[in-house]
């Protein structure tokens, strides 16, 4: 039988595979959401992802569109190879934070400065999830992780960094906005992150960022709704949650 | 009518760096990235300017990482890609080498050497012949290496290095040195259609009309890498049976064998003039492949020499493979210059016939 019109249902974008996620993890919703904005563009058959070295390496197993994985860090310099040999595709790079901001810092910054036009997804879960729960850029002041075990000290291990008030310093960038998976509603703003970012990608203007404020519940060693509720009070008073640039202009706080 | 033979006026005068360059945008070259590096910066210079002209992709990229890098995006995507660097550079390069030799990416990348290691010199010198030969970064793979020894052999390799990548899907590097690099000759220019690009199924180019598809160095399910990597190696005999290449000179009577290669074996050749002059049966082997490396010509005429004098700008380094070749038939002797000076023929010649005098004309 066939679905009603508006039945909720599988993303097109989506494969049937299992997700290897651990449970609560925020990538499964950020993949499902990125499915829905890949089939709602019709974008899904002209679309080129570049995955991570981190715990979203194997996005090519669940998303229903060409992949390349790429070593860590450099993901968006493959992302920029790819999009100039096909400009007509639409590409993005899908990163976790220390693929991002440590290792790929560089990348991340130099892609934006050219205002390569591309989207970047920027997983913050304030830790590294794949190699078993380290010190990222972005832990918290006083978070304890495997190689914080004492809490991030700032004397030694420096201060969460900001990646999106980061990159707003630039001028070629054309969207970036930063959101949090906290709720209900952070999903649905997520969601909305992703298609204007998409949208601006499809409509041939610039360089579009979304960094996604995202649950760990393993190495955040929270439950599952714990975690949510680390992301939406802890996490997001470090990184706040709001649009930093719409159509190339920066927006005030 | 027979069109004029117009050969001689043909040719152009070019520095050997510069003719690495219009050879790979007369190979179909689309994208080229480049970071500045002596002593190769001229032809980053030449992409900068040229390319574009030609409505392709010229990026300089913040590092060698990201030069690599986006190497590998336009060669996932299946387009022709190269970049080139010198050798600290290249260093920084081996990481993105080794993910595309594991992905079976083509792909083009000079390597115009200068000393090391660290910073060494900005003068010319053969110290990354382990480094291009062995694999270079991580794992278990080879890349193929091309050793030119004049301008004409920087163009003409190039456009070879274009077709090998694509044919063997794997990548191509010309192992330069800055006398080559920086070297003015006159040069005949490609002017043949490029090598044709067979088809690329593999390519991302977006799933319309097919399955989506991946391309990954990364193989977690048992068993998975053990027949990635055996199927690299069957990739890699097939390579070394189909385009092992050496050259060699005045080898049919020698009783005395240089093996050089790229700037040393050009200045070999003129020792081996002058050495026959001086009555002393030399030949030379160069081998044109640094990897696939040249074993049967070694193994053969090491069998009919007293012995072998290998040439580098180093402290010995195809020394080794040269005497795994020869495994014993003959000793195996060694002039080296390793600090960025360009051996002399008089140097050589003293070298051989040292040689000769102390083993016995």
């Amino acid at each position: 039988m066939k679905p009603p019109k508006n039945c909720y249902r599988r993303p097109t974008s989506l494969t049937d595979a299992t997700m290897h996620y651990c449970a609560g993890c925020g990538h499964s919703i950020v993949h499902k959401l990125l499915a829905e904005v890949l089939d709602e563009l019709e974008i899904r058959e002209r679309t080129i992802g570049v995955a991570p070295v981190g715990c979203a390496v194997f996005a090519y197993f669940y998303l229903k569109c060409d992949i390349s994985e790429a070593a860590h860090g450099r993901t968006p310099a493959v992302a920029t190879g790819i999009k100039r040999a096909l400009p007509d595709r639409i590409v993005f790079s899908y990163q976790g934070d220390g693929d991002l901001a440590a290792i790929g810092m560089t990348e991340t910054i130099h892609t934006a400065n050219r205002g390569e036009p591309i989207t970047v997804i920027f997983i913050n879960n304030t830790v590294y999830g794949m190699t078993g729960g380290q010190m990222a850029p972005t832990t918290l002041v006083g978070q304890q992780t495997a190689t914080s075990p004492a809490g991030r000290n700032p004397a030694t291990m420096g201060c969460p960094i900001r990646m999106c008030e980061l990159l707003n310093t630039l001028d070629q960038p054309y969207y970036i906005e930063r959101v949090a998976l906290d709720s209900y509603a952070g999903v649905v703003a997520t969601k909305k992150a992703l298609l204007t970012a998409f949208q601006s990608q499809v409509a041939g203007k610039g360089y579009s960022f979304v960094e996604v404020l995202s649950p760990c519940p393993t190495y955040l060693r929270l439950s599952p709704q714990k975690a949510l509720q680390f992301v939406g009070r802890e996490i997001a008073a470090q990184f706040p949650v709001r649009i930093f640039r719409k159509e190339g202009v920066p927006v005030n706080a | 009518m027979k069109k004029p033979d117009n050969a001689f006026f043909s040719r152009v005068l070019m520095m050997g760096n510069e003719a690495a360059a219009e050879a790979a945008i007369r190979a179909g070259c689309q994208c080229y990235f480049g970071y500045p590096i002596t002593p190769q910066n001229e032809l980053t210079a030449y992409m900068a300017k040229h390319m574009p002209e030609r409505g392709r992709v010229f990026i300089q990229a913040e590092s060698e990482l990201a030069a690599i890098n986006m190497v590998f995006g336009a060669s996932v995507a299946g387009v022709r890609a190269m970049t080139s660097s010198s050798s600290p550079g290249i260093s920084l390069k081996q990481e993105g080498i080794s993910y595309l030799a594991g992905a079976q990416l083509p792909a083009v990348i000079i390597n115009v050497q200068r000393g090391g290691p660290g910073l060494g010199s900005i003068d010319p010198s053969q110290g990354d012949y382990f480094q291009a030969t062995k694999g270079g970064g991580h794992g278990d793979y080879h890349i193929i290496v091309l050793a030119p020894a004049s301008v004409q052999e920087m163009h003409d390799m190039t456009v070879e290095a274009f077709r090998l990548a694509d044919h063997y899907r794997i990548p191509v590097m010309i192992l330069a040195d800055g006398r080559v690099g920086q070297m003015m000759e006159p040069i005949r220019l490609h002017e043949d259609p490029p090598p044709p690009v067979p088809p690329k199924p593999w390519a991302l180019t977006g799933a319309k009309g097919r399955p989506p598809q991946y391309i990954r160095s990364l193989f977690v399910e048992e068993g998975a890498l053990e027949k990635h990597n055996y199927e690299l190696q069957d990739c890699y005999r097939q390579i070394a049976a189909a385009e092992t290449k050496a050259e060699e000179t005045e080898t049919g009577d020698c009783e005395w064998l240089i093996a050089a290669w790229g700037t040393c074996a050009r200045i070999s050749k003129g020792v081996v003039r002058k050495a026959r002059a001086q009555g002393i049966k030399v030949g030379l082997v160069r081998p044109i492949t640094l990897w696939p490396f040249p074993h049967e010509h070694l193994a053969r005429l090491a069998h009919q020499v007293k012995a072998l004098l290998v040439v580098e700008m180093n402290c010995g380094q195809m020394l080794e493979d040269v005497r795994l070749a020869v495994n014993g038939a003959a000793p195996v002797h060694f002039s080296g210059y390793p600090g960025g000076r360009i051996p002399t023929e008089t140097d050589v010649l003293n070298a051989l016939t040292a040689l000769a005098h102390s083993q016995g004309r």
